[in-house]
């Protein structure tokens, strides 16, 4: 049985699998999963070897006319079998509890924890530190090791703000309904972050990613992020930008808050939450960040259907332009 | 078969009990009236989630006009009672004082549901409208489903009222009027929770 | 009994039999055929999800498409196959099993299967007008309302649950009466077959659990059709609300569903062990403590919704108490086949594959209840798996036992042993095949209900796996329809008590029954009262009445109108923003809508002013069954 934990502990991706935690709170519920995994497993080998042994040892013979005894039922044995059901639970509930509780606490009010307000649209998700008064999209970047204390709402319709490798999900409610939750990494990495309530036509194409660094890299992304961003040198694209992506789209310090803020998205692993961003493309979704930025604004509804944007009107230079000066638009804070 | 043997013979005391068809009736609308109290408690409970979310539109205890609903309870109470008296001249097989309490029954209902399209009627030119905010829908909603029960009643104890002057009491009219009367009750007992759910609570905030 | 001749009534047959018959046998197969062509559907619209999800970023169906399968399949396989299928299996046998002569209210039967088939047609109407609805068999608002889903599908779906809910409200009530009041001299509550007591809890959960689906139903459709702001934010709704009303109604009806399985099983496996069930009372007091806990636990749907520890630490521990009455039942279940005969019919193979299958949904049903766990869980394809153990690899294991062993008391007619194993094991076979592997899906990390998945993420393997599977579920299925199309020329000849094990009521009578079921109402003098008989040595029942003229009730088509005229109304409302005017101010959609309901009403009027005096089934005609068929 333990074996089987340890194979279970095994599977799975690092940054996406919930049987691989990479943080305290996907610990503590991993560590609830195990022992609710024993205690099953414990249930189910006793209900199959006595399934087993019955099957083939009470099969009818043929020919047998015999009647068997006609048995009403035994006391003994009914009250072992609710007694030790009740014994299991009591050992699953009381850790339930605790952890239930645990998992509770609030940190929104806490100075050391990072505050992040989690806004999910359809069908990408706001991120804003108001401490320092910043706003990014489809990319949280955390600092290594602090806990993050999460305030999650939604623009528009429900849906769930689940990162498996780190913490548990959390629903995003309209109306003044937050939700909050907390979680941490005390690993380096990114990790894969998912929309789980239905939520549309792209709600399976809703990721985000989260990637902790350490705190200098934080510092600095914090800093970075909020400077001043130059417009495209070439003045058609720069105009073209202005008009059609600035209207509500920001990068810096220009432009509309409406949607998905741009700044950095050079820099981010992935376009549009799932074209993702490798020099060394294996799989459909994959390409170099300018490929990806291409396919996106060439076509969004291509990528995620549904999507609110929908297709700009541009030029193929226009397009180009563009495409090419959101890749460059880095944030250099990794060292 | 039993249905027949009583028809034109003696009527039991309890003529809605005599045959099985009549029992399966009257134990069938006890349930259905367990599930109506399911319905209605579900109501209540979306009322009582949504009534402090009034928007722009007046609020509870601005719109509700007590002595209005008071003089509507008091028709509806004194309606619940009058059909208790149908049903006790039923028991001892007086048809006509049967039609004739279930006839006041039906015009005290009638006067309940006028004071209540003129109050829904006065709302509405408030300012409170069924779209006006979550207060609203199931303000409306809620009495509004009752105030149907109410019409519905109306309609079905008329029909008997005119079944009871053609056929007379019989084994198959009269589990119709007992069962009648039980809804009447109902609805009367529901209204009892709306008056201080929905009223009294709305006017002390 | 003079008057059993003054009011003659017309005995229908061909089609007009079926649309008037108020005969639970008949309305009994009536549900059957249309569950089971939901189940064709709601199956179809399964296999083409497995197709689109068998490799990652496949385009084999469109994403909205997507989200109109996968809706449409929870909703058709829950409210349009799964119930109506217990309702057939309910239908056919119970009123047998307690020596009835029909269900209470015959007129209301027929009305419930006409509303519950007129409901299940309007909502899949959808799919040739322009779309299904697509936000989820749970329709969670604000996805659900207007702004967010604009076309008519969600309409379709809440007009088309709430005329099939009225059905089933109605036929709940029908049951309860029916097992309260008809049941034969010396049928006490504590010596009831344990189908007829989970029908009956069955019955009691749908009648307090379907009048919240009907409010919330009720209140969509306003916030839908006209303006309100139940579930809208920006009006002041509350889209939490919603959620909570769905549950209290959606997690009973999961106990509506399963309950009748538990006694199919209970029925088949003592049968087949030829012994009694093992701790009969306990089995009965387990079921009536499932049905309680059963609306008691509904948030622990919600526990990621965000209600605060308190509430999800109490819904935790609700739900595991959940599991001590289920694990007496499996446990009584292994121990009836303790010391029995076990004949692997299959019926029996169904009901046998049955216990170990829901010990495994049972167990992730248990560890789906620790809250914190849950929101790994929740959502995710581990969730997936988890109910479709406990509704595929329990209900429908459970219906198909219920069928093979029914059949030839439903129909007079043996179903092909061959080809009815040949069903099981490609249908369990393909069952394990499908949602086992599901549950470790959820674990890496897949969320439910998604369109496609990319590459690289390790899910391939298993998802293409899973479709396999779904194809073999799929094999099953149509092996089934097979055993049914062969039998169905084969000679009528079931023998009254075909396993000739039998042990209750039912199998004391011709299969298929007469019209009036029992020539005699039987005297019953035990627990398993045909058993009984049979070890006292005797060769049937002792009669608890002469044989006389049978009162029956006349058939009527004023249901299959009434139905009609909802569907009618459900229409007219549902259009009417698109239809225009009719005159200044009112909209013609309405117009139609109201001619539909004065359908209903005008049925309603008529049902009430012409007393239905019934007929006679006279003595003759009886004693000429009895020698034809005895």
């Amino acid at each position: 049985m333990a074996f089987m934990v340890l194979v279970l502990a095994a599977c799975g991706r690092e940054d996406l699998s919930t049987l691989n935690p990479q943080g305290p709170v996907a610990e503590e519920q991993f560590g609830l999963m195990k022992l609710a995994i024993s205690i099953m497993l414990i249930v189910i080998v006793v209900v199959f070897a006595i399934s087993i042994y019955v099957i083939i040892r009470f099969r009818r013979r043929p020919g047998d006319k015999t009647i068997p005894k006609q048995v009403e039922g035994s006391h003994k044995l009914e009250i072992i079998w609710t007694v030790i059901p009740i014994i299991l639970l009591i050992i699953l509930g009381v850790p339930t509890v605790q952890s239930v509780f645990n998992l509770s606490k609030d940190y929104t009010k806490d100075p050391e924890a990072v505050q992040v307000i989690v806004t999910s649209h359809q069908y990408w998700w706001e991120f804003e530190y108001p401490d320092y008064g910043i706003k990014t999209a489809q990319e949280l970047i955390i600092p290594t090791g602090k806990t993050i204390s999460i305030q999650a709402k939604s623009a528009d319709v429900l849906h769930s703000f689940w990162i498996p490798s780190l913490a548990g999900k959390i629903d995003t409610n309209p109306g003044a309904n937050v939700n909050t939750m907390y979680f941490s990494a005390p690993k380096e990495g990114v990790y894969l972050g998912k929309c789980a309530e239905l939520c549309g036509p792209s709600h399976g194409l809703m990721d985000f990613k989260v990637k902790s660094v350490d705190e200098s890299s934080f510092d600095r992304w914090v800093a970075a992020i909020q400077e001043p961003v130059a417009l495209p040198s070439d003045p058609a694209v720069a105009a073209a930008f202005e008009s059609k992506c600035l209207s509500c789209h920001a990068v810096g310090d220009k432009g509309g808050p409406a949607y998905p803020n741009l700044t950095g998205i050079g820099s981010r692993e992935s376009v549009g939450g799932i074209l993702v961003n490798t020099d060394d493309p294996k799989y459909d979704n994959e390409g170099s960040v300018y490929d990806n930025l291409y396919r996106w604004i060439e076509n969004p509804d291509e990528v995620k259907p549904g999507n609110q944007m929908g297709k700009i009107d541009l030029t193929e230079q226009e397009l180009e332009g563009i495409a090419k000066y959101l890749s460059e638009l880095k944030l250099n804070y990794e060292q | 078969m039993s249905a027949h043997s009583h028809a034109e013979g003696h009527l039991p005391h309890e003529p809605e009990k005599a045959t099985l068809e009549g029992r399966n009736k009257v134990l069938g609308f006890w349930l259905f009236l367990g599930g109506e109290t399911v319905l209605f408690g579900t109501l209540f409970s979306a009322f009582l989630a949504l009534r402090h979310q009034v928007l722009d539109g007046p609020p509870a205890h601005e719109l509700f006009s007590l002595p209005l609903v008071a003089i509507a309870t008091a028709l509806l109470l004194t309606s619940s009672l009058t059909s208790v008296f149908a049903v006790h001249a039923m028991h001892t097989h007086r048809v006509k004082a049967l039609i004739n309490w279930l006839i006041i029954t039906v015009v005290l209902g009638l006067g309940f549901l006028g004071l209540e399209i003129y109050e829904f009627y006065h709302y509405v030119h408030e300012g409170h409208g069924f779209t006006t905010s979550a207060f609203s829908s199931s303000f409306y909603t809620l009495v509004g489903f009752h105030g149907a029960h109410v019409a519905f009643g109306i309609l079905w104890i008329s029909l008997l009222i005119v079944q009871l002057m053609k056929k007379g009491l019989t084994v198959v009219t009269a589990p119709k009027a007992y069962v009648a009367s039980m809804y009447w009750h109902f609805i009367d007992v529901v209204w009892v929770f709306i008056f201080t759910v929905v009223y009294l609570m709305g006017k002390v905030v | 009994m003079a008057h059993a001749h003054t009011h003659q009534v017309k005995r229908y047959s061909g089609i007009m039999d079926w649309l008037t018959t108020v005969d639970h046998k008949k309305i009994g197969i009536l549900y059957l055929i249309a569950g089971g062509f939901f189940f064709l559907v709601g199956g179809l619209e399964a296999l083409l999800i497995r197709i689109q999800l068998w490799k990652p970023m496949n385009d084999f169906v469109s994403a909205d498409t997507f989200n109109e399968l996968l809706t449409m399949h929870g909703t058709t396989m829950i409210f349009l196959a799964a119930m109506p299928m217990l309702f057939a299996l309910m239908n056919a046998v119970v009123p047998l099993q307690i020596g009835a002569r029909d269900v209470a209210f015959p007129f209301v039967n027929s009305l419930g299967f006409w509303t519950f088939l007129f409901g299940g047609v309007l909502l899949n109407v959808s799919w040739f007008t322009g779309g299904a609805p697509d936000a989820g068999w749970t329709a969670y608002a604000p996805l659900a309302g207007t702004t967010y889903s604009g076309d008519h599908g969600v309409d379709y779906y809440v007009l088309g649950l709430q005329i099939a809910g009225i059905g089933t409200l109605i036929g709940g009530i029908n049951f309860l009466v029916t097992i309260i009041n008809m049941r034969a001299p010396g049928m006490t509550f504590m010596r009831m077959p344990l189908f007829t007591w989970t029908a009956f809890i069955t019955s009691a959960l749908i009648l307090f659990a379907f009048p919240a689906l009907t409010v919330g139903l009720a209140a969509l459709m306003f916030d839908r059709l006209f303006d309100a702001n139940f579930f809208d934010p920006s009006g002041g709704g509350n889209a939490v609300l919603w959620e909570h009303i769905f549950w209290i109604f959606g997690h009973p009806e999961v106990y509506i569903l399963i309950l009748p399985a538990f006694g199919v099983i209970s029925e088949v496996i003592s049968t087949f062990s030829r012994k009694r069930l093992f701790g009969y009372s306990s089995m009965v007091f387990a079921t009536i403590l499932i049905g309680f806990l059963g609306f008691m636990v509904w948030a622990h749907h919600m526990f990621t919704t965000g209600l605060g520890p308190v509430a999800n630490a109490l819904f935790s521990i609700a739900t595991m108490l959940i599991a001590v009455p289920t694990g007496i039942k499996i446990f009584n279940w292994l121990f009836t086949m303790w010391g029995g005969s076990i004949k692997f019919t299959t019926a029996n193979l169904f009901a046998v594959g049955f216990v170990p299958t829901f010990v495994m949904g049972g167990v992730t049903g248990v560890m789906l209840a620790a809250a914190p766990a849950d929101f790994q869980y929740h959502d995710s394809y581990f969730v997936v798996a988890h109910f479709h153990y406990v509704i595929v690899g329990g209900l429908i294991l459970g219906i198909f036992a219920g069928l093979h062993y029914w059949w030839p008391k439903m129909f007079g007619r043996m179903l092909n042993e061959g080809l009815g194993k040949l069903t099981f094991w490609t249908f369990f076979t393909g069952f394990h095949l499908t949602f086992f592997i599901q549950h470790f899906l959820g674990l890496l990390g897949m969320p439910r209900r998604i369109w496609t998945y990319l590459d690289g993420l390790g899910f391939n393997e298993m998802n293409m796996i899973s479709t396999v599977g779904a194809v073999l579920m799929g094999l099953g299925t149509i092996f089934f329809l097979l055993n049914v199309v062969v039998s169905s020329f084969k000679p009528k000849n079931a023998p009254a008590d075909p396993w000739e094990d039998g042990r209750t009521l039912e199998w004391t009578i011709p299969s298929p029954p007469p019209e009036y079921n029992f020539a005699q109402t039987p005297l019953v003098r035990g627990y398993d009262a045909y058993w009984k008989e049979k070890m006292d040595g005797h060769s049937g029942m002792t009669p608890a009445e002469p044989i006389g003229p049978i009162h029956m009730p006349s058939p009527s088509i004023l249901p299959f109108f009434m139905g009609l005229g909802l569907f009618i109304a459900g229409f007219g409302f549902m259009y009417a923003p698109d239809w225009g005017d009719l005159f200044a101010g009112f909209k013609s959609g309405y117009a139609v809508g109201i001619v539909g309901l004065l359908i209903v009403f005008l049925c309603m009027f008529l049902r009430s002013v012409y007393d239905d005096h019934g007929f006679h089934i006279e003595e003759e005609e009886i004693l000429r069954d009895k020698g034809g068929k005895a």
